[in-house]
């Protein structure tokens, strides 16, 4: 037996993100249930989110993100020959969705699977991408972020609506000569999987705010070091901190605890809301957009959530 | 032995203040943490993380939402 050819890296070549069009205020929510505008910024840091139509699902915006992604990296469709689709949200569960995903884009008979590590799994989708390319398993990879949320929230639960939203993002992984994308750092904790959990199909998203926010702020920084660590850079070196878009003040108080002195913090879920495993892509493609990082750049990337889940490393910008 | 009750608020003071901003002599013994400092259950689980670094206690979630004043967090503390 021999193995394929393995490469010395992989780097991401473009991100992509997608939002479905209709706003969703907290003046909106606050009209249909007990909250404020107020209550929501303080607690959880959100002004806005996105919430996608019955006419648009998650598949819908996985393509949206997947082919924005596709067209910056510049490559073509047929240059793609793995699809990962980390999502926790499909309204059904067979087929999954990186093989509709695929087709849709017109990239032909490229392996596909779906990852399900909940807010933590872009992070494990891009990991898994980037071994497998460096394996010799996949030459280029689409590695996409979807969610539709608002399918599992209860509209009547303030301790959930006002967080949870819609969105996808995407990134194109490559092999390259040297790394772009570093060692991942990833764990888990089943011992509080009641934290967040949608019991039955017929069930909808329950979360323990104060058990999450306590572990996120807790047991998280120590894996963001562990990443930087792996990697060999030094937290002053990095420029940017993206992590899960969770809740303003986990984001904050997790990047007070890095060290990481001069990056600039992703808070992309002011407007966005708390897309899960949509959300680092998408607030890393609107970075790029708006200038706040540059090429080269390099930034720490930290999904969690539920499982609990977690998983966290370097990149450089493309 | 269990901890002075003049030493735990003192110590108590600083943490609310460090969190929260608000002066810790404020922090009497008699208010209550949502009513009357204003604090909301993210600050307090904060505040109880912060208490166990100080402290060495450990105040669980299911035992935090019982501890409605600054009293009753010096007790548990000091029990």
């Amino acid at each position: 037996m021999r193995l394929m050819p393995t490469a010395p890296g992989a780097r991401v070549l473009a991100f992509g993100g997608y939002q479905p069009a209709d706003v969703v205020t907290n003046e909106d929510i606050a009209k249909t249930i007990d909250t404020s505008d107020e209550w929501i910024r303080s607690r959880v840091g959100i002004t806005e989110r996105r919430i996608a139509s019955s006419a648009e699902s998650e598949i819908d915006l996985a393509v949206q993100a997947g082919g924005k992604a596709l067209a910056a990296s510049g490559l073509s469709a047929d240059a793609i020959d793995l699809v990962i689709v980390a999502t926790c949200t499909l309204e059904a569960q067979i087929p999954n969705a990186a093989g509709r995903v695929a087709h849709r884009l017109g990239i032909d008979a490229p392996g596909a699977f779906d990852v399900n590590a909940a807010c933590a799994g872009f992070c494990y989708a891009l990991a898994a991408a980037s071994d497998a390319v460096r394996a010799g398993s996949a030459t280029n990879v689409l590695v996409i972020g979807t969610e539709k949320l608002s399918q599992w929230i209860d509209w009547t639960d303030r301790a959930t609506c006002v967080i949870f939203a819609d969105g996808a993002g995407a990134a194109v992984v490559a092999a390259a000569e040297t790394p772009g994308i570093g060692p991942v750092a990833w764990g888990s904790a089943g011992d509080k999987s009641d934290a967040i959990i949608i019991k039955d199909r017929n069930s909808f998203l329950h979360q323990e705010g104060q058990t999450v926010f306590r572990w996120a702020t807790t047991a998280l920084h120590p894996v963001a070091r562990k990443a930087c660590e792996r990697a060999g850079v030094d937290p002053s070196q990095l420029a940017a901190f993206v992590p899960h878009q969770a809740n303003l003040r986990i984001i904050e108080a997790i990047a007070r605890k890095i060290g990481a002195k001069d990056a600039i913090v992703a808070k992309d879920i002011v407007l966005a809301g708390n897309t899960s495993a949509a959300s680092i892509p998408l607030a890393l493609s609107r970075m790029i957009e708006r200038g706040e990082v540059s090429s080269g750049d390099l930034a720490l990337l930290l999904g969690f959530g539920a499982g609990l889940t977690y998983a966290a490393q370097v990149i450089e910008i493309p | 032995m269990a901890m002075n009750e003049q030493d735990i608020l003192a110590g108590l003071g600083k943490i609310v203040n460090e969190i929260t901003g608000i002066p810790a002599s404020e922090v009497s013994p008699e208010k209550s943490f949502v009513d009357d400092l204003d604090i909301d259950s993210l600050s307090m689980v904060e505040i109880a993380v912060a208490a166990q670094d100080e402290f060495g206690v450990e105040i669980p979630d299911d035992q935090l939402k019982h501890l409605k004043t600054v009293k009753d967090v010096i007790s548990f503390i000091q029990n």
